[in-house]
């Protein structure tokens, strides 16, 4: 292959050590290493690198060919980097193992392929620990266990799974996504067509039980509302981390916050009319009243009894504040806040103390709590004398708690049976932060002396960008599928490109005068110039006849002109396809030799005109490796180094077409112009080796011009294929030619473009 | 000659000193330095120098500059008349002869050849060229040049010259303390000091977005916008919507945000 080196004697020692460590002796492993390993290390840490490459030689000798490995490597430091926790690597290699050890093996690549979707949308390590629990559940549950055969058979569903996760996760919370892989394998575990249905989400109670799951605010769709709520109106920047409320059947978690950041659930239903964003903000505005004002108290001293009536008094004492800073809370606060009914416990049979507790906090905030108890009326003004002297403290707060346990006190508080009822207060955290143990000695703050890479240690080449590409079967986008490596297009003698010039000397001749013709009509002319290039009769007659009026004359009588009024930024994406290389019919030169006249012809009328243009070519060979080379960028002007690299373009490989073009389009959307034009050069249709329906990536290249439309990109393909009615339209739409002589491609191309842009 | 008094202000301005600026502005005033404020939009500027005009008593010439604006704008220009031509004195030129206060506003709005006319009057030789009249002005004892500018605006396209920022003494202004803003839009409306702390509790809100998906947060002109409006008798959460946020934001997560301030300040 033109672009590659063929020995793998790579310049860094860093990356020799790297590549020996891989010690796998896959060439399309070998073609990207570089590149993949320039993203890992500005990722991960030095140690963490040496897991990855440990775990990727793991995955190169599974015998399963390379796609795995390709698919680990590309994924992995994105997943590292969204769950920001390394330590999953462990977790995730087990379950690669389990797959391999079943007859599940098939499904190992569709399960690296969307895991790094899969842990944008899960965020935390502790989410993706159940992910994989339900991942590995569905797979014991369904594999194998057809009536009446000997041999296992793989689940018939888990590779399905896999692939629809990240848009099932979009839909469900953790806990909904573990109810419909539930009923899926319950009603299909021995039907493996329909458990196939089922988990590609094409029947209709596969669809049916996604929709009953999907309810409530998830967390991932407010993520940003929430984290400006803290900022905008509380001033904190703390990371929010979700945690599932589906796995833990025992305890129920609970809101808490620590060094890592504030642990809220990973969705709420909507709690009467409070919405559940509100819901996430009213726990958020609880846990920043107690980073504000509690101070850790020792516990040693104190019974449960008495640690959770302060609990309750410290939370009342927080939130009074908090509504004192938005008296908005409270409304919030007390349709969270239970009521419990004063009858509703029994202190003969029951122990009453949370019960008697909730009561009291209620009472606390809502002015209207309608209780008649003396004891509870005695300590709700007590606290309300404290709280008007200022802001109280947990210490004064406490000792006003420990009185009230202490007055109110009943035998039957030992009782085993507690009434629990109306006394959870579930927007509050769990309080850990506001006990300090003096047996444990205090935590030592973990000191992580890893470090990424310096910066002077930076190795050569961009990292991949990933891209979608589009499932036409599925109608759905397949996230990360493509990696697109970008670098510089290696450099040639300019002076050839000169010389094709000079071969269509007449030719340009005869553009010359079209783009003159084009010039002055892209003047804009300014008037009311005082001083100016022409005079403008108009204004002049007006002010003439003010004068004469005896009234005072506009002196701007001039006007004066710009050219910078085409405001359009231009595109031109070469495919660098293999079949570049063939003859052009009845010519002795080849497809590529012409294109570069054509585009030499292009790039000279391009400049001419002041039109900021951009040229890249692309080829490909896999999804994994899409290579995109600059010839000419925005800010270069079309001389030797652009030149250069035109004259040295070479073909190879095959067309994946949508990936480029979005990738090309990225720099097209950055540029401010009015119009924004992308010019596609090609030969023939989209392809690649990995895909044999030749459908997909002719649907995936016409999703790419809609995407393109969307932001306002206006496509256009010339195309040199004979062919090309077949499909051409059907991607296109309109903006497309087809030039069936192709020995006229240097005339027609620039011909094209002024149209175009007139 | 021109007259003086029509470019003086008689009634004092109300304007809350944010900290000394007062003072070293007489100073500045005194060894006739030429002065520039900087700061966001909104936040007192222009008040700040109308102030300084009255208390010193000087005549206070404005120009709100645009991109449009040519040296003639600020110099002057010839006239045609029924007998021939004459000559009208464009503002700067007005304020050296008559000892004015000029202040430049939102000069980095103007082209940057425009504002080299500037240069001869901010050095030791006060004067300013006519060239088309051929006559050099020296600049009334009282002169005094103000330019104001907001680094918040800063582009590659839109900056002074380091040339004309270095003949210019500084104040660098913000938005006021809470405490001050809420006295200012008090003062400024006559709307209790309870409803403008919340007005200035908003404020802030938005304030602490900047950066993160605002550019610049609720000016002090938009507080007393709202502040007015309440007093005028609208409802302060519509007043608040409109005047504060719809104004300076299309983000529905933004909106969406400080909506749920206005509630939850205002319930
Ligand atoms: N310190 C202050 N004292 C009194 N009023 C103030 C003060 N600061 C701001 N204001 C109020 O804010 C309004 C806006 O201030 P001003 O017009 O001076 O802003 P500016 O900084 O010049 O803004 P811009 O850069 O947009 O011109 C004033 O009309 C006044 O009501
Ligand atoms: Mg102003």
């Amino acid at each position: 292959m033109p672009m590659t080196n063929a020995e793998t004697a790579y310049q860094h020692p860093l990356m020799q050590a790297y590549w020996a460590q891989l010690d796998t002796r896959f060439k399309q492993v070998e073609d990207v290493f570089e590149d993949v390993m320039a993203e890992a290390l500005a990722i991960l840490t030095r140690e963490d690198i040496h897991h990855y490459l440990d775990a990727a030689r793991v995955i190169g000798k599974l015998g399963r060919g390379v796609e795995p490995l390709l698919v680990f490597l590309e994924e992995w430091p994105s997943v590292a980097k969204a769950i920001g926790d390394e330590a999953a690597l462990p977790e995730v290699m087990a379950f690669v193992m389990k797959m391999q050890k079943s007859p599940n093996g098939k499904a190992i690549t569709p399960f690296l392929q969307t895991l790094a979707p899969v842990a944008r949308r899960l965020h935390s390590r502790e989410l993706m620990g159940h992910y994989l629990e339900i991942a590995l559940d569905m797979m014991e549950r369904t594999t194998g266990s057809i009536h009446g055969h000997h041999t296992t058979f793989p689940s018939p569903g888990l590779p399905d799974f896999f692939t629809q996760a990240p848009f099932l996760l979009s839909q469900l919370s953790l806990a909904g996504l573990k109810n419909w892989v539930e009923y899926g394998i319950r009603n299909y575990r021995t039907h493996p067509e329909r458990q196939k249905d089922y988990f590609t989400v094409q029947s209709a109670d596969s669809r049916a039980v996604l929709q009953r799951e999907r309810h409530g605010t998830l967390f991932m769709d407010v993520e940003r509302k929430l984290d400006l709520y803290l900022r905008g109106l509380w001033r904190e920047s703390e990371q929010l981390v979700p945690y599932s409320t589906a796995f833990d059947e025992l305890r129920k978690p609970v809101p808490y916050f620590d060094k890592l950041g504030m642990r809220i659930p990973d969705v709420y239903d909507d709690a009467g009319q409070i919405s559940g964003l509100d819901r996430y903000r009213a726990t958020l505005a609880h846990m920043v009243g107690h980073r504000r004002w509690t101070e850790a108290q020792i516990a040693d001293n104190w019974s449960p009894f008495q640690r959770m009536a302060v609990e309750f008094f410290e939370d009342c004492r927080v939130e009074t504040l908090l509504c004192r800073e938005y008296p908005g809370l409270r409304r919030i606060f007390l349709a969270l806040h239970p009521k419990p009914a004063a009858d509703a416990c029994d202190p003969e049979t029951t122990s009453c103390l949370r019960h008697r507790m909730a009561m009291l906090s209620r009472a606390l905030l809502d002015p209207d709590h309608g209780y008649r108890d003396a004891d509870l009326l005695d300590f709700v003004a007590r606290f309300h004398a404290l709280m008007a002297e200022g802001t109280s403290s947990t210490k004064d707060i406490a000792a006003l708690a420990l009185s009230y346990v202490a007055k109110t006190r009943r035998q039957s508080d030992q009782l085993a049976k507690i009434h629990f009822a109306d006394t959870v207060v579930d927007y509050r955290d769990d309080n850990r932060q506001m006990w300090k143990f003096i047996e444990e000695g205090d935590e030592e703050e973990a000191f992580d002396a890893k470090r990424k890479l310096e910066p002077g240690e930076e190795l050569k080449g961009l990292p991949p960008r990933h891209y979608p590409e589009w499932d036409y079967k599925s109608l759905t986008y397949r996230p990360d599928w493509v990696s697109v490596y970008e670098a510089l297009h290696p450099k040639g003698n300019p002076a050839d490109i000169d010389r094709l010039l000079e071969k269509h000397g007449a030719l340009a001749k005869r553009l010359k005068r079209i783009l003159d013709l084009l010039k002055p009509q892209d003047k804009i002319r300014i008037r009311y110039q005082e001083e100016g290039s022409e005079l403008d009769l108009d204004v002049a007659i007006r002010s003439l006849i003010d004068f004469k009026g005896g009234a005072n004359p506009d002196p701007r009588i001039n006007m004066s002109h710009r050219t910078d009024g085409r405001n359009i930024a231009v595109m031109l994406l070469l495919d660098l396809s293999e079949s570049l290389n063939e003859k052009a019919s009845g010519s002795e030169q080849t497809i590529l030799e012409l294109s570069q006249e054509a585009v030499s012809l292009l790039a000279w009328a391009v400049e001419q005109l002041g039109d900021p243009f951009a040229i890249a070519g692309f080829h490909s060979n896999t999804r994994h490796d899409v290579r995109y080379l600059h010839i000419k960028g925005y800010g270069e002007r079309w001389g030797d180094e652009p030149k250069g690299r035109l004259a040295a373009m070479q073909a190879g490989w095959s067309t994946r077409m949508g990936a480029a073009m979005r990738h090309a389009g990225h720099y097209l959307e950055a540029r401010k112009a009015d119009k924004k034009l992308m010019l596609i050069l090609t030969d023939g249709q989209p392809s690649d080796v990995d895909t044999h329906d030749e459908q997909l990536l002719i649907e995936d290249t016409r999703q790419a011009v809609k995407e393109l439309d969307r932001d306002g990109i206006f496509t256009y393909c010339i195309s040199l294929d004979p062919k090309a009615d077949e499909y051409v339209s059907g991607i296109f739409g309109r903006q497309y030619t087809v030039i069936d002589n192709i020995q006229r491609l240097p005339e027609k191309l620039p011909e094209l473009f002024l149209a175009l842009t007139k | 000659m021109t007259d003086k008094e029509q470019y003086k202000i008689h009634t004092e301005p109300y304007y809350q000193a944010q900290g000394k600026e007062v003072q070293l502005y007489e100073a500045a005033y005194r060894n006739r330095l030429p002065v520039m404020v900087k700061g966001p939009t909104g936040c007192g500027k222009s008040r700040f120098v109308e102030y300084m005009a009255w208390k010193l008593n000087k005549p206070l010439i404005t120009v709100a500059c645009n991109e449009d604006m040519t040296a003639s704008d600020l110099v002057g220009r010839y006239l045609l008349e029924a007998n021939g031509t004459r000559w009208l004195d464009g503002p700067l030129t007005v304020a050296a002869r008559i000892g004015a206060i000029c202040y430049l506003d939102e000069i980095v709005e103007a082209r940057q050849d425009t504002t080299v006319v500037i240069h001869p009057l901010t050095d030791h030789r006060r004067t300013l060229p006519l060239d088309k009249k051929g006559e050099l002005i020296h600049a009334h004892p009282d002169f005094q040049l103000v330019i104001s500018y907001n680094p918040g605006y800063q582009s590659l396209m839109k900056d002074l010259k380091q040339s004309t920022k270095q003949r210019f003494t500084a104040f660098d202004f913000d938005y006021p303390d809470a405490t001050l803003e809420t006295t200012i839009l008090a003062k400024e409306t006559g709307l209790d000091e309870a409803t403008a702390g919340k007005l200035v509790k908003i404020g802030q809100t938005a304030r602490n977005l900047k950066g993160h998906g605002l550019d610049e947060g609720i000016s002090t002109r938009l507080l007393v916008y709202a502040a007015t409006l309440i007093k005028d008798g609208v409802e302060p959460m519509d007043a608040c919507r409109m005047a504060l946020v719809r104004p300076i934001t299309d983000d529905a997560d933004i909106r969406e945000t400080l909506d749920h301030a206005i509630d939850a300040t205002f319930a």
